[in-house]
């Protein structure tokens, strides 16, 4: 067994543990832990890949701000999943038939797929040859040269997620004192001061 | 001898763990001289005399501090989630120490030489952040949560512009490898560094680096005032220590950040005087002597302007310097300052 293979299956062990103590876990704050294990054997498993980039994007989106979305979430939340749990059975017929429901679309879906003959080409742009450039600039170029358009329109869409989701949080309250920093930055200690000479045993 | 430390399975891993310990080791004896030297520089600001009786001047303080928190008694709290607090302070540390495989101390000096160093820094250094909740939510007690949430918030606000600044200099030398970065500095000696072309983010990078490891002036998760010691109150003996040490060795991670980054790290300042690790190491003692006397002079900022400084005024400027230094590498302005990637990439 090479050092590769061991790595291999060191890592495929953590992303696999990792998994299943995600769904097993009792605390759900364990969980989230054990969903980060998972991510970080998958990080391991890109890097084996050769796709060292994505391997570190991975671990920067996912690992580095995802899952602390989710850590807070969940230990902000006070949630009880007994309860949640005792729910569960009540509704589990209803979640099935979406579930089947969305199956069968994705079932006629692929089923009537169907490519013209140019469409392979037409999608494929020339991958950048891995033996001469490395990993992020080839990747930068598919994406900044080849696939600028799509790439600019999943920002844009992004962006309007984004503002879409801070106009629906966002409210003006007029009850509480704000802080206006330019303001206090600029005012004048001579205004705000005064030095009086205070003469002893008699006070102001 | 040769072809068993280089063929073999065994002699492969005997190998990487040689080179880890040849980097973990010197790292670890340093950071002991650099806390001294840190009581002593905060001590002789404010006219004291700082640690002077344990050996000659004090220098073995940190030794006998190190004694005497191993041999304290480790108290749990009541209803603490025992693994993960003690999980907390092990994963600050090794985070902390991880960095490290990537950071070069010579042309060629480093553990593992990958193309995406920069990044490799920024993801591990994103994940310290969970050593810092996962303490504060497992000693089941208000003022360590308090404590982590904010430090949580802290650190995930100044990544975002360290991020940024970071960019400027990556596409200036076209590649994220730490060795071309400071290949690319190379020249007429101290004036060819990065810290001209990209001045104001070494101030910018500084203070965020500052923030990010929880250094005074924005020690919030510590702030004594308000919250006895943040995430760090229900920890004793060694675990304490565990939590200490990864903070000084992200503080120092983040002084060689910035001599790679901005100053050329191995290089020498005056073209005539050849390179050499010992520049490495100079320009590392002293940015921490930097942090060292920030944390002497400053006050504690208060929470609310942390975080605008953060998202209000870094992030907007940073981003702006990363558009402006794309114009300028793209049009070679400034005879090229910006562009070097035939030295470099």
């Amino acid at each position: 067994m090479s050092v590769a293979d061991f790595a291999f299956y060191a890592f495929a062990l953590t992303t696999l543990v990792g998994g299943l103590f995600t769904v097993v876990s009792r605390n759900p704050v364990h969980s989230v832990l054990w969903l980060i294990t998972a991510f970080i054997g998958a990080t391991g498993l890109f890097v084996l890949l050769g796709a060292e980039f994505v391997a570190m994007l991975l671990m920067i989106v996912y690992v580095g701000a995802v899952a602390v979305l989710f850590l807070f979430v969940v230990m902000m939340l006070d949630v009880d999943f007994a309860e949640l749990k005792a729910g569960m059975a009540k509704y589990m017929p209803l979640a099935l038939l979406i579930g089947v429901i969305l199956l069968m679309q994705l079932g006629m879906v692929f089923g009537t797929w169907q490519f013209s003959d140019g469409a392979e080409a037409a999608r494929a742009a020339i991958t950048p040859d891995m033996a001469e450039v490395e990993n992020t600039a080839a990747l930068g170029q598919l994406i900044y040269d080849d696939y600028i358009l799509l790439f600019q329109l999943a920002g844009l869409i992004l962006l309007v997620a984004m503002i879409g989701a801070i106009t629906l949080t966002l409210r003006h309250r007029k009850d509480i004192k704000r802080q206006n920093v330019i303001a206090q930055m600029h005012r004048d200690p001579a205004k705000a001061l005064e030095m009086r000479d205070v003469k002893p045993g008699q006070g102001l | 001898m040769y072809e068993f430390f280089t063929q073999t399975n065994l002699g492969i891993a005997l190998t990487l763990v040689g080179q880890v310990l040849l980097v973990v080791v010197p790292l670890l004896v340093a950071l002991a001289f650099l806390l001294y030297f840190d009581r002593k520089v905060w001590a002789a600001v404010q006219l004291r005399k700082g640690p002077n009786v344990v050996g000659a001047f004090g220098l073995l303080q940190s030794f006998a501090d190190f004694l005497k928190y191993v041999v304290k008694e480790i108290v749990v709290p009541a209803g603490a989630d025992k693994f993960v607090f003690f999980l907390a302070p092990m994963l600050s540390l090794v985070l902390a120490m991880v960095a490290w495989a990537v950071i070069p101390f010579g042309d060629g000096l480093v553990l593992a030489d990958i193309n995406v160093a920069v990044l490799f820094v920024f993801a591990v250094s994103s994940l310290e952040v969970y050593g810092v909740i996962m303490g504060g939510w497992a000693s089941n007690s208000k003022y360590p949560f308090l404590g982590s949430l904010r430090s949580a918030a802290q650190m995930i606000s100044y990544e975002v512009s360290i991020g940024l600044i970071i960019i400027g200099v990556i596409i200036s030398t076209g590649s994220m490898n730490f060795g071309n970065i400071v290949n690319a500095q190379d020249g007429m000696g101290i004036f060819s560094w990065y810290w001209i072309p990209h001045f104001p983010m070494v101030f910018l990078f500084l203070i965020s680096a500052m923030a990010e490891t929880n250094r005074p002036p924005f020690d919030l998760p510590e702030a004594e005032s308000e919250l006895v010691a943040g995430y760090m109150v229900e920890y004793s003996s060694t675990p304490f220590l565990l939590f200490q040490i990864g903070e000084y060795v992200a503080i120092v991670l983040m002084c060689a950040l910035v001599s790679l980054l901005f100053f050329g790290g191995w290089l020498s300042p005056i073209e005539a005087l050849p390179d050499g690790m010992i520049w490495f190491f100079i320009k590392i003692v002293f940015f921490f002597f930097i942090f060292a006397m920030v944390k002497a002079i400053t006050p504690r900022y208060r929470y609310d302007q942390l975080m605008r400084i953060g998202w209000k005024v870094f992030l907007p400027v940073s981003l702006a310097w990363v558009v402006l230094v794309a114009f300028f590498a793209q049009y070679g302005a400034f005879w090229g300052t910006y562009a070097r990637w035939t030295v470099g990439g």
